[in-house]
């Protein structure tokens, strides 16, 4: 066993090499702790479940109503407070957030660039503004991590979760 | 009992074989389940199966017009590709001789030539691209018959478009957005990639609209409804007059009518 | 094992580099249509598939051509096969796999590949066909490793290599059957919907796999690499002849039930291909030319006086192999779509940048081939020695 040595700094490096991304993201996560500026639709203060179920799992929840709506014609959620939403990416997620100033931000800062929804789901404010929908690129922006989004959200109310509604930053809505 | 090397690399080869097998035939057993249509409802009564019945008579009435096509456009999102090996047609017009081969003669030359005979997906009762698909991304719903398309699902393989005896269906030879006039935002475009088609609106009809076509025709040459219905538009308009079907004779049973 | 690839010459590794240089061109070029789409291909809206699924039907048939040398062997004892017939199973593994790539690319979709065993519909016969596909591969890479480590551990192979070779028999024909099936089930492509579908692949599968095999022997012959011995290479020769002969009646059966009968839509996709429709004759020449090529091969194999001229052998089997090529890899699937479902001749040559992903797969196989018989070879000889 002379070459134990080599044996096992060899195998050193090559968990090194590969586990490098990882240690990459978390030194970059380190540097720039900061949390995206993530926006929040203004007059809203409730999603369609509970902000910790959103965050764990809203892509199984769009994959559950893309099949529902696609392969079911099944149009109606209801949430888990009894109220009635459609089913619809374009109509009632973005009929409140914003793509780019809540969607992408997320999506930037945690490194999931993923998702192809955009390749044919429409953004309709930035089509209003006359911006083509390939020509976006986010980037997570400075903050204060106590203002991360967790600490704004929600209380129930009952406004219409459909109307579209000009943003505000999530600054200064702290409940 | 010892594990060699080569023991560890089988077993877990045989185990991720094994798991694979399993989850495939369970779904395997459920979407034979699932494809089954019977033609009668639980109550005896007729499956209900949209279609349509256009009368060319009022077509002809207006050479050169497209407005059906426009506003199918404008709904669904579909690009307008100048290239004829890359077009996409949801509805599009076609001239007699190739849409009805076998009726041709002199009489339909001369009468019928450069008039306008809008054709599209017929929704067939036996749709061929439906039990071609190798994932279920083509179907034919059971509430009402449409055969209806899942982008997400689609693989790309185009096997629905070489068993579609109509043309029907597109594929994405290159990626449809720049060719959009007007983006749509309450509908998706479509992926570079995949393969599209005729919905007869499902998303409008879930909305309780009538198709963009039907709804887009000013001289209401466009019937809608459940064929199994006597009362229905369709069903009102295909018993005023005679039509024609594209190769009904290939068992396909479609469900587009052309009143002549 | 996997280290006798290794070991070799310099023309050994100059192959290797040129082969690897055409497989990575393909590969880039796959990567570009995949990119910008697949209309930089030839592809149409009427010819939805082209090249890249000729390819496919043409190697699945290859794939299932082993079998003209494992039957023999296994079940009839036919010890002149003893040394050719590892080479026909990593032939046929190798040609499936290269069978799946061609399906691979052609795909406008290729990533979402697994929805096909996730959304598994038995309707479909693309999803027979994978599962056939995969497991003939899996199959011969099981019995192939397991008998050469058999040998070169100096022990008979284990019997349930047996069990599997001969379940590979009609797994064999099970691989092209549905493959005929995918094409021969479709209402709208009249020149396809034959019943003989599946018999003429596999004669005509059988005859360019024998064909094959004999060029490859003697090939290695030529090179002095291995002598898999004369009299296996004459009983590939009597394969091929029979099973030529078989497809070419097969393919006159075709030509009296169309041309007698006269249905215009099944006349028409054999006119366009033989003759030209519409002042279109893009694939005359080269169906003619497929048609000379099979006569010419079964004038060598057949006239006596030049079956015996053994430097004749590898032109008949050249061609015979290169008709099959032609008929199947190009000419099947051009014939099926023109004239459209429309009436229209819509023209499809395939172009620049399907030969180059072409060329790709073929230079892949060709490197796999190339190792898997060197590792076979080199455990072979060291086994003897």
């Amino acid at each position: 066993m002379r070459d134990r040595v080599w044996i096992y700094s060899g195998l050193a490096v090559f968990v090194a090499v590969l586990t490098c991304p990882f240690w990459y993201a978390l030194a970059r996560a380190h540097a720039a702790s900061r949390p995206p500026q993530l926006v929040l639709p203004a007059n809203q203060t409730q999603c369609v479940a509970p902000v910790s179920f959103m965050r764990a799992s809203h892509m199984q929840m769009l994959l559950d109503w893309r099949e529902d709506v696609v392969r079911r014609d099944d149009h109606r959620f209801v949430a888990y407070d009894g109220k009635i939403y459609q089913k619809s990416l374009t109509r009632t997620c973005l009929g409140c957030h914003s793509k780019q100033q809540f969607c992408d931000r997320c999506h930037a800062y945690t490194g999931v660039s993923g998702p192809y929804c955009w390749d044919c789901h429409n953004d309709p404010r930035h089509l209003a503004a006359g911006v083509t929908p390939e020509a976006q690129s986010m980037r997570a922006g400075g903050f204060d991590r106590t203002q991360s989004m967790l600490s704004h959200f929600p209380k129930l109310t009952t406004s219409s979760p459909t109307s579209r509604q000009p943003e505000q930053t999530a600054a200064g809505r702290t409940p | 009992m010892k594990i060699t090397r080569k023991d560890f690399l089988r077993l877990s080869g045989l185990s991720v074989l094994a798991a694979g097998a399993v989850r495939t035939f369970e779904a395997a057993k459920a979407a034979g389940q699932s494809a089954i249509r019977p033609l009668r409802g639980s109550g005896g009564a007729p499956r209900k199966q949209l279609a349509m019945a256009i009368d060319l008579r009022k077509c002809r009435q207006r050479p050169g017009c497209d407005l059906c096509m426009k506003a199918c456009r404008d709904a669904h999102n579909v690009p307008v590709i100048a290239d004829p090996r890359h077009e996409v047609k949801w509805i599009w017009n076609a001239p007699f001789a190739e849409v009805f081969p076998l009726e041709q003669s002199a009489y339909t030359e001369r009468n019928y030539t450069g008039s306008p005979l809008p054709v599209l997906c017929n929704h067939c009762d036996e749709p061929a691209c439906v039990r071609v698909c190798p994932t279920g991304a083509t179907w034919k719903r059971s509430e009402d018959g449409i055969v209806m398309m899942d982008w997400h699902r689609c693989i790309g393989c185009k096997y629905c478009m070489v068993a579609c005896p109509y043309e029907a269906r597109s594929f994405n030879f290159v990626d449809p957005r720049p060719y959009i006039e007007h983006i749509n935002s309450d509908f998706p475009t479509r992926s570079m990639g995949v393969v599209e088609k005729c919905n007869f609106c499902a998303e409008r009809l879930a909305a309780g609209k009538q198709p963009a076509c039907v709804e887009a025709c000013p001289a209401n040459a466009i019937a809608f409804g459940d064929s199994s219905d006597p009362n229905s538009p369709v069903c009102l308009a295909l018993s005023a007059s005679f039509s024609l079907r594209r190769k009904p004779e290939l068992g396909t049973g479609p469900n587009v009518h052309s009143i002549v | 094992m996997f280290e006798k690839a290794l070991a070799g010459g310099r023309r050994y590794w100059l192959w290797v580099g040129f082969l690897l240089a055409v497989s990575f061109l393909g590969l880039f070029d796959w990567v570009r249509e995949q990119q910008i789409g697949l209309g930089v291909t030839a592809l149409t809206r009427d010819v939805p598939w082209g090249l890249y699924i000729g390819q496919f039907v043409f190697f699945v048939g290859l794939g299932a051509s082993a079998l003209v040398v494992v039957l023999p062997y296994y079940l009839h004892n036919w010890k002149a096969f003893a040394k050719i017939t590892l080479l026909g199973e990593i032939l046929g593994m190798v040609s499936v796999f290269m069978a799946m790539l061609f399906i691979f690319v052609s795909m406008g979709r290729p990533m979402r590949l697994i929805n096909v065993l996730w959304y598994p519909h038995p309707n479909s016969l693309i999803f027979w066909d994978i599962n056939v596909l995969s497991g003939y591969v899996l199959l011969n890479a099981i019995v192939t490793t397991t008998i050469l480590w058999s040998e070169r551990q100096g022990i008979a192979p284990p019997r349930w290599t047996r069990f599997l070779v001969m379940l590979s028999l009609p797994w064999a024909v099970s691989i092209h059957t549905v493959t005929a099936f995918i094409l021969c089930g479709l209402v709208a492509r009249p020149y396809w919907l034959t019943p003989l579908m599946a018999p003429r692949f596999l004669a005509s599968a059988f005859t360019s796999g024998a064909a094959l095999l004999a060029l490859l022997a003697l090939l290695m012959r030529r090179l002095g690499v291995f002598d898999v011995g004369e009299e296996a290479i004459q009983k590939l020769r009597t394969i091929a002849t029979y099973c030529l002969l078989t497809h070419v009646f097969f393919d006159l059966n075709e030509i009296f039930t169309v041309f007698y009968s006269r249905i215009p839509e099944h006349v028409a996709h054999i006119d366009y291909l033989f003759a030209g429709l519409d002042g279109n004759d893009l694939y005359a020449p080269w169906m003619q030319l497929s048609a000379l090529f099979a006569l010419a091969a079964l004038a060598i194999f057949l006239i006596p006086a030049l079956r015996n001229r053994s430097s004749l052998l590898p032109w008949a089997c050249a061609f015979a192999f290169f008709s099959m090529l032609i008929e199947k890899g190009l000419g099947l699937m051009v014939g099926g779509f023109v004239p459209t479902a429309f009436g229209v001749t819509a023209a499809y040559a395939p172009n620049l940048s399907e030969w180059t992903v072409v060329a790709g797969i073929w230079a892949f196989g060709a490197l796999l081939i190339t190792v898997l018989y060197k590792i076979a070879l080199a455990v072979r000889a060291e086994a003897e020695s």
